[in-house]
Formats: structure tokens, sequence, C-alpha cells
């Protein structure tokens, strides 16, 4: 049940404001997204039209909560097949930023960044790695990038992931 | 030719296999690899949490690409496809380019419209060309039989990449493996994700993703599956094993990438081009060229 007192009007002009974000309200529910999505193929959780339908009434609380917004695999299948150009991965992103920013981000994209953010890089290259790499007859490769910490310092949800 | 070599941070420290046989067979055909230190992560993996830092990260690589006046070359597809729609955006939207630039400045860093960023699989197959490999192939693969999982972010979204090749009837790597004689076998899935970029958010899901894949490939008993992307390959060749258990069934196919087959029929000695390093060993592959020499 759509308890249509809790709806947030403004989420989609919120979320057409994010990188991307803009073709939204494009969407007239065809489904052609949710046909060819291979995650939703293996699970309905993840159900691309439902997800953009959701965001277009303004259930604004239930979609940032939710885990299924952390399950696009960027395969663009969808974004490569919408009639409308609606972009749904850039949508998607733009879910996972306003969650994130609201201290719902998924516990592996925190690590992920917190990794890219430290090193500038998703691994820690320890010295073991340079070795094996000179034996292999590859050169050497940096292991931190204070450039790209500096670059990440004004993440938002900052306090959340150190 | 010459280009800037973006590994990434994935080939350089968990799938060398690929980067040795990228480096061997570009060395064969004088494709030129510069190694500019300074190459980061591209911005890939936080592009989930803040998609500005994301830009930001890629546009500070292309500056790095810029200010060296090089074109750059990829090996891995998330890595294509992050460098090429900042490359896109930045230097399509003058507002966002100046508020990117803003930031660069601190780090004294300037992102420049104008580069050229391009998969290796695609110098090969556009710069390069099928038939100058053709010409090259010393050691004829004709006793083998491959499938190829070409990775979403290799062509798509197609306007991304400006539709280089049609988005539902792929057909380059397909090309560039069949000119080294080998036999190309297609399969009803070919297109499909490998499920690698949710393998940390829910597994089960890109497990199952990954499986519908072996199993169609598998069907067509083929000597490998070809790759030209580190996550695709860490989702069929180092999660095989995990997916047979959970799944009680039996795969053993060998998972390549394309240099390493290409760099067999350019005649580069195999011990050059990693398979040691393969976690699921194509010994009897090997072998079986071994009879054709």
């Amino acid at each position: 049940m759509i308890d249509s007192k809790k709806l947030d009007q403004n989420f989609k002009y919120e979320v057409a404001a994010e990188i991307g974000g803009t073709n939204i309200t494009r969407c007239f529910a065809c489904g052609t997204c949710s046909v060819c999505c291979p995650v939703r193929e293996i699970d309905d959780k993840y159900n691309p039209r439902k997800i953009i339908r959701m965001v277009l009434l303004g259930m604004r609380e239930h979609v940032l909560k939710s885990n299924f917004i952390w399950l696009c695999s960027t395969c663009c299948t969808c974004d490569d097949r919408c009639p409308q150009d609606v972009q749904l991965i850039k949508i998607m992103t733009a879910l996972k930023n306003i969650a994130a920013r609201e201290g719902h981000i998924h516990p592996f994209c925190k690590g992920q960044a917190r990794l890219v953010s430290t090193f500038g890089r998703l691994y820690e290259v320890e010295d073991f790695d340079n070795k094996k790499r000179k034996r292999l007859g590859l050169p050497p490769v940096k292991k931190k990038f204070k450039e790209v910490t500096k670059l990440t310092k004004n993440l938002q949800f900052k306090e959340e992931i150190q | 030719m010459k280009y800037a070599l973006f590994l990434g941070c994935t080939i350089s420290i968990r799938e060398q296999n690929y980067e040795m046989a990228a480096r061997e067979v570009a060395k064969k055909l004088e494709i030129e690899f510069d190694d500019l230190e300074d190459f980061s992560c591209c911005g890939f993996p936080i592009r989930s949490a803040n998609a500005e830092v994301s830009l930001m990260i890629a546009a500070r690589n292309l500056a790095i690409a810029a200010d060296k006046g090089e074109r750059i070359c990829t090996l891995c597809n998330a890595c294509t496809s992050v460098l090429t729609e900042a490359n896109k955006e930045l230097t399509n939207n003058k507002e966002l380019r100046e508020k990117i630039n803003k930031e660069l400045a601190k780090i004294d860093r300037k992102f420049k419209p104008g580069l050229e960023i391009k998969h290796f699989s695609r110098i090969l197959y556009e710069d390069i060309g099928v038939d100058v490999i053709k010409k090259k192939i010393v050691n004829n693969l004709s006793r083998l039989k491959f499938s190829i999982h070409y990775g979403c972010h290799y062509f798509r979204p197609g306007d991304l990449y400006d539709y280089f090749e049609d988005t539902e009837n792929l057909s380059s790597v397909e090309e560039l493996v069949a000119a080294t004689g080998a036999e190309v076998v297609d399969y009803k899935n070919k297109l499909d994700c490998c499920g690698g970029a949710i393998l940390g958010v829910e597994q089960d899901i890109a497990l199952s993703m990954a499986k519908r894949k072996l199993d169609s490939v598998i069907a067509k008993k083929v000597d490998a599956l070809i790759t030209i992307c580190p996550f695709c390959s860490i989702m069929y060749e180092n999660s095989q094993k995990k997916i047979e258990t959970k799944f009680n069934v039996e795969y053993n196919l060998p998972v390549l990438y394309y240099p390493q087959i290409l760099g067999l029929a350019l005649g580069i000695d195999q011990e050059k081009l990693g398979f040691r390093l393969n976690k699921i060993k194509p010994y009897s592959l090997l072998e079986n060229l071994k009879v054709v020499k």
C-alpha cells in the first residue's frame, strides 16, 4: 500500500538535478528496461521500471533506504534500448549518490570509496606486488596518489567512510 | 603508433597475465606503450558513492595524458567507459568542465578537450587491422575453438562510443580471434553481462549471472572463453570454482585474454604470455598447439 501523505512530489526534480538525471521524467513505463535487464532475470527485486515509477511517484524514503538501487550491474542494455533515452544507468547512479549523502551507502561501495580515497587505487599496493611485477618483467606501479586523496576530501559522506 | 598505457587497478595487481600478453603483442605489432606513473584509479569504483568525484578522478587522468600530448590505450572495459564518458561530458558541457577544472586547479591539473581514448582490442581492430594481423600469424590456431565474451563496457552504451559497432550484432573481437586461424563459436547470450559490478553487493546474483553464460559456452565444447576485460575474467575464471561448488556443476573451462591467444599465433614465447598466472590451467589447449607446430 502506498500512503500518498508520505510521498515527496519533488523527489523526481531532485533526481533530475543530479549529474545525468535530467531525463527521468521522460519515462512512459514501457518496460523495455525491465525486460532486457540481466539482473532482474535472476532476481526481480531489482526491477528498473518499478524503481523509476517509485521515484516519479515520490517514494523518496523507500527508494533511498532500499537495497535494490545498489543492484544495477551497469551493463547499459536498458540504456541502449530505452525508446525515451531515460538514461537509467545515470539515474541509478544519481539515486545511489543521494542515498550515500544521506548515510545509506552500501557497505561494499563505501569500502571501495575508502580505498580509492586513501590510496588512489582499488587495492593497497604492497612491496610484494611490485616485487611480483618485477619478476614478471613488468614496471612498478605507484602506491599512493596524494592528488586523488585531495580530490576526494570533499566527499559529503566523509565522516561515514573514514 | 604511440599510446599512454592506462592499466587501471585490477590488471596491474590481479591480472598481470593480460598485461604481459598485451605488452608483448603491442611490441610485435609496433605499438609503443608509454607508462605514465601518475595514472591512478580511473574513477569507476567511486561513481556509486559520488559521480562528481568520480568525474574529477577521471579528468585528472585525462589531464595527465593531455599534458604529455598522448592518446590513451586502455585494457579494462570499465576504465574505457569511465574515461570516455568523462572525456565526452567535459568536452561537451562547458559549465561542468569549468566546475571540475576549478577542483583540478587545486592540484595543478587541467582538463583539455580533444583526447583520444581507445580499448586495446579496438586499436588492434581499427588501427592495426585484421588483414595486417593475419599476415603476421606464424602459428595458426586452426585446431582450437573459442567463444567470445566482449563485456558490456567495451561497446555499450552505443552512443558513448559513437556506435563503432552494431551493439546488437557485434563482430570486431570475433574477427580478431578468427584472424588467429581459430574457429569462433557463437552462443545465445553473448551480449549478456558478467555480473562483475555487483559481485560485492550481492554475490548470489552475480554468480548466477556468470553461470548462465558458462552454461551456454560449455555446451558448445570450446577450448576456452576469450575475454578482453579483467572484471569479466574474474567472474568467469576466478569465480568458476565458486560457481561449480554452489550450483553443483563442473566446467573446468579455461578463460583466456585475447592478447594471450593472439600472442601464441604471432609466435611469441608462451612464457611471456602469462599462462601460468591463469587460474584454470589451459595446458591441454597448449599441448594441442605443440602438435600443430
